[in-house]
């Protein structure tokens, strides 16, 4: 009797859920993958709608969204329109974040990091905290003559991506020799990997005049002091979720181009210049799992706002968003 | 039903060779292309992930028609070629002929003597650990101790990865300078993990020392010591043979705290204390992002940690269970 019993609940469960509301599913970066995963709770709580996001990494989510195994992908690492027409896709951007130099050097802070010294220091080229490349943007600072251990990520990421992206684009010898990539092989002898962010913060944090690169959340999370870094414009730039928004309003994400491009280092006197947006893939055939998938988007553009801001990202601009809804509208996914 | 009976038993052995098999040849399948790319000279190589110009890649000169385009490769090319058009401005266009080079040696290596240190930091404690719990310790102590032992056998690896991390590491660095994650941190954390299998089989088997034996022994006038030397261990020498080879087969695959700890560095270390990166970690921190020939590169290193751990412990049990058998 409880068997007949038990059956009858499962069945009512199992349809219940079937019935109720949507259910959509969703995979790929991992960058993104706290801000999803708020919005989504809270997009269930007012909406009763479901949204399911597994971060994978990138290259899986775009692999799904090849093959039709999820309604939306995520990626960190933009596709071209010519890739995107190949496999059928759609493509917008879904958040901006952003990434920090964070550093470990008892006694100093305020650090200013010029793009110099960026290069140089990721390069391995830097071997001590009083190199010239350094002190030169730091008078008045004292820094030890210590070793400089540079930590970095151990596993393949989009944060690595967006970092030596703008590492490309900051010097044409780091273009040449090592490119934008999701995993590098990183040059010179003092350097240390750290397995996904909280790895790296807590190598930063444990490990004294180490310095490295990290996303703006995980940064805060862990109380990491975050260097200030020269932008386009020559400014010296301290991480704030201000800098990243003006960062954000004067990216070039064009929705002619699917918005194809990477936003790191944009122009601007107040724009901080290691930012990153990601993006959300749909395929082209499902345009009523499409309509889902960009009302759950819009609603997080409206009201993810606070979310995204409290763990650490940025709400993309409204310009951007009247762009993307516009977007939406031509290719009949709105 | 007796027919039946040895149905079901030949089925369930024969699982495991289809498994074994099966799991073979999916690793070469996967790395096939980067085994036709690279060939053997992957596993001296110690680059990894490198951009090389296409002129200076040794054997492979300008040979890229040998190289094995299936359609979902091809796919991934166009993306890295893609990723090269956002970086590069046109004035950089004819620099551009470049081609990444995997090669296996560092992650081998790195394998190799993490391994090494592991087992010779825990075979000694461990041996200490079996003879004091099964020939001096008291009843009531021997099975507290033992209990203990056989709980530190179930702790997560992820949770000896972040104990390793947060409070073993700076211990380390601070007693042997260096980084805090390296080699030796990662090598000594794998020996903690493996110490209780080593422990507890050995004990186990030197329990099943018969007492006539040993009370022989000592009415010959042995010592404790001697009839441990000269009884005990000779007896129980197959049991502590299975438990290194077990140790070792956990300690060579071991990913989720190595991960945390080894630093993952693409480079040979110098000293102990610098950091390098073992196969199974190399796997799992790439897996996710890789792609094309990254993957298969991967999925070569993953066959490569298959037949050295298969050759390990066949070698082992083969030469020295077949020598103690005599």
């Amino acid at each position: 009797m409880t068997k007949v019993i038990k059956l009858a609940l499962a069945t009512s469960v199992l349809a219940g859920s079937l019935m109720a509301n949507d259910v959509l599913n969703g995979s790929g970066a991992s960058f993104p993958y706290s801000v999803y995963n708020a919005w989504t709770k809270a997009y269930y709580k007012t909406t009763g709608n479901k949204v399911n996001y597994i971060s994978k990494g990138s290259s899986k989510g775009i692999k799904d969204a090849k093959a039709r195994a999820v309604d939306f992908a995520g990626t960190d690492k933009p596709l071209s329109p010519k890739v995107l027409k190949k496999n059928g896709l759609y493509q917008f951007p879904g958040v901006v974040g952003a990434i920090t130099m964070g550093y470990n050097l008892p006694g100093v802070d305020n650090l200013k990091l010029s793009r110099a010294a960026i290069v140089a220091i990721s390069e391995g080229k830097v071997a001590y905290w009083d190199d010239a490349v350094i002190t030169s943007t730091n008078k008045g600072l004292k820094l030890p003559h210590k070793p400089v251990t540079f930590v970095h990520r151990a596993d393949g990421s989009g944060t690595t991506f967006n970092y030596t992206y703008f590492l490309s684009k900051v010097s044409k010898e780091w273009r040449h020799t090592y490119g934008a990539k999701k995993s590098l092989n990183w040059p010179g002898h003092q350097h240390i990997g750290g397995n996904k962010n909280t790895g790296v913060a807590s190598l930063i944090k444990q490990t004294p005049f180490s310095v490295g690169y990290i996303d703006y959340a995980d940064a805060k999370h862990n109380d990491i002091v975050m260097a200030s870094v020269e932008n386009k414009a020559g400014k010296f730039i301290k991480p704030s979720l201000k800098a990243f928004q003006a960062a954000a309003a004067k990216a070039d994400l064009n929705p002619k181009k699917d918005f194809y491009s990477v936003i790191a280092d944009p122009k601007g006197a107040d724009s901080y210049p290691i930012v990153a947006a990601t993006f959300v893939l749909v395929p082209k055939e499902k345009p009523a799992t499409d309509k889902k998938v960009t009302a759950f988007y819009d609603w997080a553009y409206k009201n993810g706002q606070d979310i995204a801001k409290g763990l650490g990202f940025v709400p993309l601009p409204d310009s951007l968003t009247d762009k993307i809804r516009k977007y939406w509208e031509a290719k009949g996914i709105k | 039903m007796e027919k039946l009976f040895q149905k079901i038993s030949f089925t369930s052995a024969s699982l495991v060779l289809a498994l074994l098999l099966g799991i073979f040849v999916t690793l070469f399948l996967q790395a096939k292309p980067a085994i036709d790319e690279f060939g053997f000279n992957f596993i001296v190589d110690k680059r990894w992930n490198q951009e090389v110009p296409l002129t200076q890649t040794g054997n492979l000169t300008q040979d890229t028609t040998t190289v094995v385009q299936t359609p979902e490769a091809a796919e991934d090319d166009d993306m890295i070629a893609d990723e090269d058009d956002m970086i590069l401005d046109e004035d950089d266009e004819d620099e551009t002929a470049t081609k990444t080079v995997y090669g296996g040696l560092v992650p081998i290596l790195g394998t190799i003597f993490s391994t090494l240190i592991a087992l010779a930091f825990a075979l000694p404690i461990a041996m200490g650990i079996a003879v004091f719990l099964a020939e001096m310790a008291s009843k009531n102590v021997a099975k507290y101790v033992g209990i203990a032992i056989e709980l530190l056998a179930a702790i997560p690896s992820i949770i000896f990865g972040m104990w390793g991390l947060y409070y073993f590491a700076p211990i380390i660095s601070d007693i042997f300078g260096g980084f805090q994650v390296s080699l030796l941190t990662a090598g000594l954390v794998l020996g903690v993990m493996i110490l209780p299998f080593m422990a507890a089989i050995t004990r186990d088997s030197m329990n099943t020392t018969p007492d006539v034996l040993k009370e022989s022994a000592y009415a010959l006038g042995a010592t404790k010591f001697e009839v441990v030397k000269d009884v005990i261990f000779p007896f129980s020498k197959v049991g502590i043979i299975g438990s290194i080879i077990l140790a070792l087969g956990r300690a060579l695959g071991e990913t989720m705290a190595v991960a945390f700890l080894i630093g993952a560095v693409y480079s040979i270390p110098e000293k102990i204390t610098d950091p390098t990166i073992s196969i199974p970690v190399a796997m799992a921190l790439n897996f996710g992002e890789a792609s094309g020939l990254g993957e298969n590169a991967l999925f070569y290193l993953g066959l490569i940690l298959f037949i050295l751990s298969f050759a390990f412990i066949a070698f082992a049990k083969f030469y020295f269970l077949k020598r103690s058998r005599v």
